[in-house]
Order: structure tokens, then C-alpha cells, then sequence
């Protein structure tokens, strides 16, 4: 049995943390994150949220506290947004090292300055390197089907590593749509207690974050990476098994729309991949022959699979990111991952800066101009005429 | 595809009148009559009492991919009606779309009522007869909603009065109910 709330992507976020009963939440607010907090302090209010809810000076604080507290044995959930995130760097890759579960949602919000608030995935794709596991989403059911997914993933024995589930600025934290709820039962079901494989405890002290040598420390990172590579089977077994439950199912690593036949594919994060859905239907109607693969998931990033849609199809990939000095992220990882493996052509666009808007329209011009040969390798949408 | 079930509709008002609540409980309503795909969202800004804010609606029979803004709206709804002096509402109105506004006016006293289905209702009269106010601001989106049905046959007056009363409670729920009941039989339309 399942409920239908409707409400926006913060507080449908909001209502996914607590139903996964966190025992610890740390967070500071900052636009566009802070209804976020402010739902969950509310549930803390009406005594739904039973765990401890830390008021914090700085998102360093909140992500310190973050990482006390899982490393103490328990749940563990925050969130924040494009400089907050910045602020917790250093304790990103702490959280990560240390190997400690713990699910945080970050705003794609641009960085700044010049000040603006509005959407853009530089904040959190500039913290690809920091041993997190990435989500991208691209509607609110997807928001709060994925959180709660994340604790699984998250506390996993074999992955035992940070989650960060990141959304769109406005466009998804702040827009009302219908969510299918399930029954805190079912939740408890899919998401038992967690069960640390340590913790701190003065009763059984051990030694946490010591010196170590060389050697071992290479260890650690290689461990690190193995366990992204594992997390690759798990999202899609978690998905699967998520999907026999509650019937739904945004995709794997990837959400393959109308690829089977495709000459071209689109490749998106986030908002912009679900906008891109109404472009394919459009240029099908047409006649095209495209389709979307949707990034879900950009770490671990699913090369393999990037691979196998270039066997078939040439590849238009739309940024809402740029690495300053290279270009797209997605882009860039996508060209990576064929090298030497396809020889499919890609494309990329940078756009949507700023939360400058991308419309199905925008998305159909991209397409068309690579369909017909103008495109360049790489380029900046919207600047064809020079413009400023 | 854009599906053909797919109605757009913009709020333009001013900070403090609820275009953005107006439009969050449209979309609710619209739910219940059985409109699976809906969505509601602010212009997104840093938004100001008394500023020009505009808010976004869509209801469909199908889930909604799109996520950018609305440009071609079919249905356009003015709290403020002193915003029509700053603001060109009916830019970018499809061809058989419809405007509603807040006023003591006739449609007819619009130029663009030859051109586009106009209704109008007097939704600040009506919250002051039932004293919607915050911080002495008669709060208009509540009596609009009521007119809706009037301009948008997907959306029921039975509908958006269980929303107003899932979201306010006791007396307060009661007065702007009887806001959109008065709303809905004073509403002209010149279509």
C-alpha cells in the first residue's frame, strides 16, 4: 500500500530521510537546500523524525558531525548545496577514507561568484575525485526512491562509502509533483537497522584514522575502488529488487529511452535528461532515429555501459558543467570510457549555465545540428552567433 | 512528444498574494479529478513582498517530463491587477487561451477580450468579506482558485474545496471555502 504526497523535491527529500529513520541528522541551510532542513526539523518537531537533530556553526561542522556520528555506529543523513558543499571538501574525502556510510542530498546550485542561486551541477561534479558515490535525479519520485536506496547501497558491507543524491536547483527542489509513498513498514523491510562492521565504543576501544605507510595506504585507495566497481552490480540488484517491491523503476546506472533502434543518443543529468525525453518523442515523430540514456549514476561512472550504446549509435552529450580548461564532465568521461573500446562519434554542448532554462526545443536544436553536420566537436549552446 | 492532455497555466501576482500556494493547490485539486501528471513551481527568484512573482502549473493526464518554464501558456491568471500596467500577461498566450484576472471590471473593459476568453471575478471584495488577511493583506489566492473551474474544465470547485480543507483546518478552512463558492457563482466570462 502506498500513499500519494505531493509536494516539492526539498520536502519530498525531507520525507524520504526520516522515513529511513536516520538516528543522526547535521545540517546548516543555504538557499536552496534550507526547506530541506526545515522539513526535517519539522518532522523533529511532530516527533515523526525520532533521532537527533545537530544544529551546526558551518557545513564543515555539519559534515564533521556527520562523520562522528557514523563512525559511532549509526544512521546518518544531511544535505546541502553548491558552497556548502565546497565548505565540507576537506571532510568529503574524510567521510569517504574513513570508509563510513552516510547519505547526504546536495542542490546542484551554481557556484559563485557572480551570486546566483539557481541551477547548475558544477558543485557537486567538481567533487567527483573524493571516493563519494554519485546520484543525479530527475523527478521527485526519483528523489525519494533514491534516498532511501542509498542507505542500502550505503551501508552495504562491501561498499561501506558515502552516498550524495543531487538534484536540480528550483527546477526539481522547489517544484511540486506527486510521490508515490510507501508504508514506514515496507521501508523498515528494505532497510533494516543499520549493522556497522565497527564503531566507536568505549566499552571495545579500537584505533580509527591512524598513521599508515605507504603501502597501505595504496590499499585503502585501491579499496575504495573496487568498491565503486562493486557498486556498479549492487545499484542495478537494489533497483531490481526496489522495482519487485514497490513497482518502480528509473533505470540502472543508466535509463536507456528509445535506444534500441537509435542511429543517435542523447546523453543528460538531472533535469535536463528528463526534459530531453520530450525532444526524442518530438524528433521520432519526425522520423529520427534518437534516443536518451540518462546518467543516474556518475560515480561509480558507467563506462561499460557507455560503451555498448556506442557500438550503435553516434553520441550527443549535454553538460549543465564545465571543467574550465577541458570542457563538459559528462563529455569528457564519455569520450574516456570509448577510447580505444568504439568508434562512435560525440558530441558535446555546454549548456544551461547558471540555470539558464533548456527547453525540449533548445535540446531538438543541439540534435538537429549534429544530425546535419554542423556541429562542432564541442561547443557552447546558445553562443552561435557570437553572441554575449 | 508534448501529450495533447497538456494544459500550461502562469500566476502573476505580487509577493504575499500566494501565486505560489494558488498554484501548488491547483495542481493538487487537479490530482484528485484524476489528472495523473501535475507539477507546480515559483519563477524561480529571490522573491520579495510586493515584487512581481509569477508561478507555473501543468496538469495532464500523463506523467510530465518537461521541467523547463512556460512560455505559450494556455491559461493565464492575474491576482494583481495593477501588475497588467508593469507586465505584459498575455505575452506569449496561445491562440484559444484564456485569462483570468482580478478586478472590478467587466471583460469587455479589456482590449484583449476580442481576442482571448476573458473572465474576471473580484477576488480581493471576496477576502475581504471573508477576511483573508495576512499582515493586513487581503490574501486573494483562494477566492481565485474558486473562478478557475470557470476558465479550466479539468479542475472541479468539489476538488479545490477538499484540497483548501486538507490544508487549513476548522474555521479558517470553512471561510475560505465559502471564498471559492462565491468566487465560482461571481465569476463573468466573456467566452
Amino acid at each position: 500500500m502506498s500513499s500519494v504526497m505531493i509536494d516539492t523535491g526539498n520536502y519530498i527529500a525531507a520525507k524520504a530521510a526520516v522515513m529511513a529513520r536516520p538516528d543522526v541528522v547535521a545540517a546548516y541551510p543555504i538557499t536552496p537546500q534550507t526547506t530541506l532542513v526545515e522539513g526535517i526539523a519539522n518532522y523533529r518537531d511532530t516527533g515523526e523524525f525520532k533521532g537527533e537533530y545537530i544544529c551546526v556553526e558551518s557545513e564543515h561542522s555539519a559534515m564533521s558531525a556527520c562523520i562522528g556520528a557514523s563512525a559511532a555506529g549509526v544512521r546518518t543523513f544531511t544535505g546541502t548545496s553548491s558552497h556548502g558543499l565546497l565548505l565540507m571538501h576537506e571532510m568529503l574525502h574524510w567521510a569517504a577514507l574513513a570508509r563510513l556510510p552516510i547519505v547526504m542530498c546536495n542542490i546542484n546550485r551554481v557556484v559563485g561568484p557572480g551570486w546566483n542561486i539557481w541551477a547548475d551541477e558544477n558543485d557537486s561534479v567538481s567533487q567527483r575525485d573524493t571516493g563519494w558515490i554519485q546520484f543525479y535525479c530527475s523527478s521527485n519520485q526519483e528523489i525519494f526512491d533514491t534516498v532511501i536506496q542509498a542507505f542500502k547501497l550505503a551501508e552495504h558491507e562491501k561498499i561501506s562509502l558515502p552516498v550524495m543524491i543531487s538534484y536540480n536547483a528550483f527546477i526539481l527542489s522547489h517544484t511540486s509533483m506527486p510521490v508515490y509513498i510507501p508504508e514506514q513498514e515496507e521501508v523498515d523491510d528494505f532497510i533494516p537497522k543499520r549493522k556497522p562492521l565497527w564503531k566507536l565504543d568505549v566499552d571495545n576501544p579500537i584505533t580509527f584514522g591512524n598513521i599508515i605507510l605507504p603501502h597501505e595506504y595504496e590499499k585503502v585507495r585501491r579499496d575504495m575502488q573496487n568498491a565503486q566497481e562493486y557498486a556498479k552490480k549492487l545499484i542495478v540488484e537494489i533497483n531490481r529488487d526496489w522495482e519487485k517491491r514497490f513497482g518502480r523503476y528509473h533505470g540502472d546506472l543508466l535509463e536507456l529511452y528509445k535506444c534500441d533502434d537509435a542511429e543517435y543518443i542523447l546523453v543528460a543529468m538531472g533535469a535536463i535528461g528528463s526534459e530531453s525525453k520530450v525532444t526524442v518523442d518530438n524528433m521520432r515523430k519526425e522520423g529520427y532515429k534518437i534516443g536518451l540514456a540518462r546518467l543516474r549514476v556518475f560515480r561509480p561512472f558507467p563506462g561499460e555501459e557507455i560503451v555498448k550504446l556506442g557500438d550503435k549509435a553516434d553520441l550527443i552529450v549535454i553538460d549543465r558543467n564545465v571543467s574550465i580548461g577541458l570542457g563538459g564532465a559528462v563529455f569528457n568521461e564519455v569520450k574516456a570510457s570509448l577510447y580505444g573500446k568504439s568508434d562512435a562519434k560525440v558530441y558535446g554542448y555546454i549548456a544551461g549555465l547558471g540555470g539558464k532554462d533548456v527547453t525540449y526545443g533548445d535540446i531538438e536544436k543541439m540534435c538537429k545540428k549534429v544530425v546535419d553536420g554542423k556541429a562542432k566537436h564541442m561547443e557552447w549552446y546558445g553562443f552561435e552567433k557570437g553572441g554575449v | 512528444m508534448v501529450d495533447s492532455t497538456l494544459v500550461e497555466i502562469v500566476f502573476h501576482g505580487r509577493g504575499g498574494q500566494g501565486a505560489v500556494t494558488a498554484a501548488n493547490l491547483l495542481v493538487a485539486a487537479a490530482l484528485k479529478d484524476g489528472n495523473k501528471g501535475v507539477q507546480a513551481f515559483p519563477f524561480f527568484g529571490a522573491e520579495r513582498r510586493g515584487a512581481p512573482v509569477k508561478a507555473f502549473a501543468r496538469i495532464s493526464e500523463e506523467e510530465i517530463h518537461l521541467r523547463s518554464e512556460i512560455y505559450n501558456p494556455d491559461v493565464v491568471i492575474v491576482l494583481d491587477e495593477s501588475i497588467m500596467d508593469i507586465v505584459d500577461v498575455i505575452h506569449g498566450l496561445k491562440e484559444n487561451g484564456k485569462i483570468l484576472i482580478n478586478t472590478t471590471k467587466k471583460p469587455g473593459d479589456f482590449s484583449f477580450s476580442k481576442k482571448y476568453g476573458t473572465a474576471v471575478v473580484d477576488a480581493t471584495g471576496i477576502a475581504l468579506k471573508h477576511e483573508l488577511l495576512v499582515g493586513g493583506i487581503p490574501v486573494v489566492n483562494t477566492p481565485i482558485l474558486g473562478a478557475i473551474p470557470k476558465v479550466l474544465e479539468k479542475v472541479t470547485l468539489k476538488s479545490i474545496q477538499s484540497t483548501i480543507k486538507g490544508k487549513w483546518k476548522g474555521e479558517l478552512a470553512d471561510r475560505n471555502v465559502k471564498a471559492t463558492e462565491d468566487a465560482y457563482k461571481q465569476v463573468e466570462v466573456s467566452f
